[in-house]
């Protein structure tokens, strides 16, 4: 018997319609990958099989869950099914959790909900067993942790462990690694796996990323606009049809052409830069203890280079991004900026772009201020047609500078924090994850415009990233940083091709790939 | 939790220390001299001088700062110049009207907050959510002074169901009761508005965060989401104005006690003001202090209840 099948479902919120005709089924055992970019629908779709969608929201068409419909249950009905016949895990796991409840309460909740007539010292038990299942082991990981004492990675087991606690017949997923650092993302799609065979769950696996899902889906489909567009197996890189489906594999591998060449006479060197923060001290008077978050990092970006640095979260690249802007002091070593520390006089060589369209301008300010704003480093205001030409050689047009950023798409916005940086004319750019937070087909058309404007203007990138893949596609020579420290630089295609060091090795190994067409 | 116990009592001592030499200083070292002040612009050198002895100003700053709080350490506020009675015996007296009033009123702040605020926010939008949000607004805006004047009006002088004021001593327990229930409830109303709003928009805060969204995936209902998970993470902000609240009910209650006539601190302290009475002022002012630093410390020792992030690792 077929586990899960969604049959015609379609969706509105107060009368939009949001999905249309939507079709997919499930068997026991079985992942389903749901892939699609925002806006697609695909998220919406698994919270009407748990039926927790926003208020004014009306479904129609047929969702069977191991042979009832949800959509004709009755609220009482569909609480009892949540947590017990149908698990969930969600993206965030900093957030997923109470953060004023210990874990082994939050998991043995899922249990005593469900089976009220169980002690709580019983669902104690199962919680610890359900933790043990997702390695969380209770001689490092008691019952009594409090989420804020876990790592993402490990709050996501636990968010699992809540899942799974009963054993249900269906787990969703919705983007349960893009939080998540690479290595921690390889751990938590084999423990999904796992948990898949060892109790023949159906998982419906989300994602907006094709080669996660390729690496262990035994189906994949299709979102966009709301309809799913395409359904094949795990070849479906090899049997796709729809322009769509192609035109995502095609942009999630895609590899910009660039031309420019580095000189070799350095723009920016960093020599020996130490960073130490102070820790609270752990008495009154014993003398705090100081956390070296860059240490000894030295390294040199050639004029016209495109330079990669790649490193988990946490590894100090962030700290070193700063120090690099002029924003952290440090406590040895020196930054050059085309020969002089960097400071006021050569700030205006270097702008960066960061990684939230969304969080990084201010609301109430019209286009046309927003990518002047880099002006005060030069002691003048924008003229109109400075304004213009930024905005036209990232691909808009003169008339958006008189709109609000609200008016603007993801993608779009991250033109105009390219519009931003460009203005004064820098000769490094630091892309701080600029293009993490994009779709795939953006990020394409975004990495497409960088290596153009490198050509055009003989731009010097510095390219920070969690995404190898992005880092790849973009560098001529990469470094890879670990608690603080280099570990190993090079040529880009080497690096990746033949990695030496054991951590980038483990790196590169983690990164899922996607399948050769 | 007891380092983070031990470093509030650390904070709250010190606290007390800068307070103390605060009030010290604005009340004796402050240009002119407290006995001729004290005492009026008629009055006669000579008389000045006695009063100067009696309060012991000729002694150092430093002398007179050290047998001040060694004074109070030992419960000796010091003799009133207008009473002519021990200032620790005026106040305990005025004390006893003034908590208990305090404390009532926070009762019923909280009683009448909580439901309110929890059913505004689980009902969001609906009529009632409009209705009680807006009887809180016509709460905050109305003085409670008129408030109490008008139940005045209803209760004491047509139904004679309370005294219009005055105060009848804790030797009649329910007697006394009464007359606090009054300026209790009048105190309570603007506050328990603001309250209940504060309560409606931080549980409408925690109700949209993640993890209410996975205890509904667990299998919880609305209603046991909310008692069970967002109502606690809701307390911070809540705790912090119900600490605000409780340091204002003990002090700020003159205008109330002056309607009903009651003989608590706030009336003390105008009273002293008006008859120049420094001792009595300086005393009742670092006591109000001295309240609302306590008060804070138990709010940041409920907080590290409420939030075990603020407890630090053990």
């Amino acid at each position: 018997m077929t586990l899960l099948s969604i049959e015609n479902l379609s969706l509105s919120i107060r009368g939009i319609p949001i999905l249309r005709d939507v079709s997919l089924s499930l068997n026991h055992g079985e992942i389903l990958g749901v892939i699609g970019e925002s806006g697609s629908g695909k998220s919406l779709t698994t919270f009407s099989v748990l039926q927790l969608l926003p208020s004014g929201t009306t479904c129609q068409g047929r969702i069977n869950l191991l042979g009832g419909d949800v959509l004709t249950k009755s609220e009482q009905a569909l609480c009892a099914m949540r947590g017990r016949d149908v698990g969930m895990v969600f993206q965030e796991p900093m957030t997923a959790l109470n953060p004023v409840q210990t874990i082994g309460a939050q998991v043995a909740e899922t249990i005593l909900i469900h089976e009220p007539n169980t002690s709580k010292v019983d669902a104690m038990k199962r919680a610890a067993h359900a933790l043990t299942r997702c390695e969380l082991p209770q001689y490092k990981f008691p019952l009594s942790r409090y989420p804020h004492e876990m790592s993402g990675g490990q709050r996501q087991r636990v968010v699992i462990a809540m899942a799974i606690a009963l054993q249900p017949k269906l787990l969703i997923a919705d983007e349960p690694t893009t939080a998540l650092d690479v290595t921690t993302q390889a751990e938590i799609l084999d423990l999904l796996s796992r948990l898949v065979r060892e109790d023949d769950m159906g998982l419906m696996l989300i994602s907006h990323d094709l080669a996660v899902v390729s690496d262990m889906a035994h189906r994949i489909a299709i979102m966009k606009n709301g309809e799913v567009v395409e359904e094949g197996g795990a070849d479906l890189h090899r049997t796709m049809t729809h322009p769509y489906t192609k035109a995502l594999f095609a942009a999630s591998s895609h590899q910009p052409e660039r031309n420019a060449t580095p000189e070799d006479k350095p723009l920016l060197e960093i020599n020996d830069a130490i960073r130490d923060y102070t820790l609270p001290r752990k008495s009154l008077f014993g003398a705090a203890d100081t956390f070296r978050a860059v240490d000894n990092v030295s390294f040199q970006i050639k004029r016209g280079e495109s330079l990669g640095l790649v490193g988990e979260s946490g590894c100090g690249k962030s700290t070193l991004t700063r120090a690099i802007l002029g924003l952290e002091p440090l406590q040895g070593g020196t930054i050059l900026l085309d020969g002089q520390p960097v400071g006021p006089a050569v700030r205006r060589k270097m702008q960066v772009v960061f990684q939230d369209p969304y969080g990084s301008f201010n609301p109430r300010h019209k286009v046309a201020r927003l990518v002047s704003e880099p002006f005060h480093l030069v002691g003048r205001k924008a003229t109109d047609a400075e304004i213009d030409e930024a905005l036209i050689s990232v691909g808009l047009t003169p008339a958006d500078k008189t709109k609000y950023i609200h008016e603007f798409s993801g993608g779009q916005r991250q033109r105009i924090a390219i519009a931003r940086a460009l203005i004064i004319k820098p000769e490094l750019i630091v892309l701080d994850e600029a293009v993490s937070a994009l779709d795939v087909s953006i990020r394409a058309q975004i990495l497409d415009l960088l290596a153009d404007l490198s050509d055009r203007f003989g731009l010097t990138y510095l390219f920070i990233s969690h995404d190898l893949s992005v880092v790849r596609a973009i560098t001529d020579r990469c470094l890879v940083m670990q608690s603080g420290k280099i570990v190993e630089e090079g040529d880009t295609e080497r690096l990746f091709t033949a990695p030496t060091h054991p951590y980038t090795q483990t790196l590169i190994a983690a990164a899922p790939t996607l399948p050769e067409p | 939790m007891l380092r983070y116990a031990i470093k509030r009592i650390g904070s709250l001592a010190i606290s007390l220390i800068v307070a103390s030499l605060v009030i010290f200083a604005c009340i004796e070292v402050i240009p002119g001299d407290p006995a001729s002040f004290m005492l009026g612009i008629n009055a006669q050198p000579d008389t000045v001088a006695a009063l100067r002895e009696e309060l012991g100003l000729n002694a150092s700053l430093g002398a007179r700062y050290l047998s001040w709080v060694t004074g109070m350490l030992s419960g000796d506020f010091g003799t009133s110049y207008t009473y002519r009675s021990p200032v620790a015996e005026i106040i305990g007296d005025r004390l006893w009207i003034s908590l208990p009033l305090a404390l009532i009123a926070l009762g019923l702040t909280v009683l009448i907050a909580f439901p309110v605020g929890i059913l505004a926010a689980t009902k969001r939008g609906s009529w009632a959510d409009m209705s009680v949000m807006g009887a809180t607004q016509l709460g905050i805006a109305i003085p409670n002074f008129w408030f109490a004047m008008l139940m005045v009006l209803l209760f004491a002088i047509n139904l004679r169901w309370f005294s219009a004021g005055g105060f009848p001593g804790w030797e009649h327990p329910l007697a006394a009761l009464k007359a606090l229930t009054l300026p209790a409830i009048a105190l309570a109303l603007p506050q328990a508005s603001i309250l209940a709003r504060v309560m409606r928009s931080a549980l409408l805060d925690t109700l949209s965060e993640d993890y209410i969204r996975t205890c509904r995936a667990k299998g919880l209902t609305q209603r046991q989401a909310l008692w069970r998970h967002a109502l606690r993470n809701a307390m911070i902000p809540v705790l912090t104005i119900i600490g605000l609240q409780f340091s204002f009910l003990l002090a700020g209650a003159i205008i109330i006690e002056n309607v009903f006539y009651l003989p608590g601190l706030g009336r003390l302290v105008f009273q002293a003001i008006s008859q120049r009475d420094l001792i009595m002022v300086e005393s009742v002012v670092f006591l109000l202090v001295f309240a609302v630093i306590m008060v804070n410390f138990a709010v940041d020792l409920a907080y590290a209840w409420v939030d075990p992030r603020l407890r630090g690792r053990s």
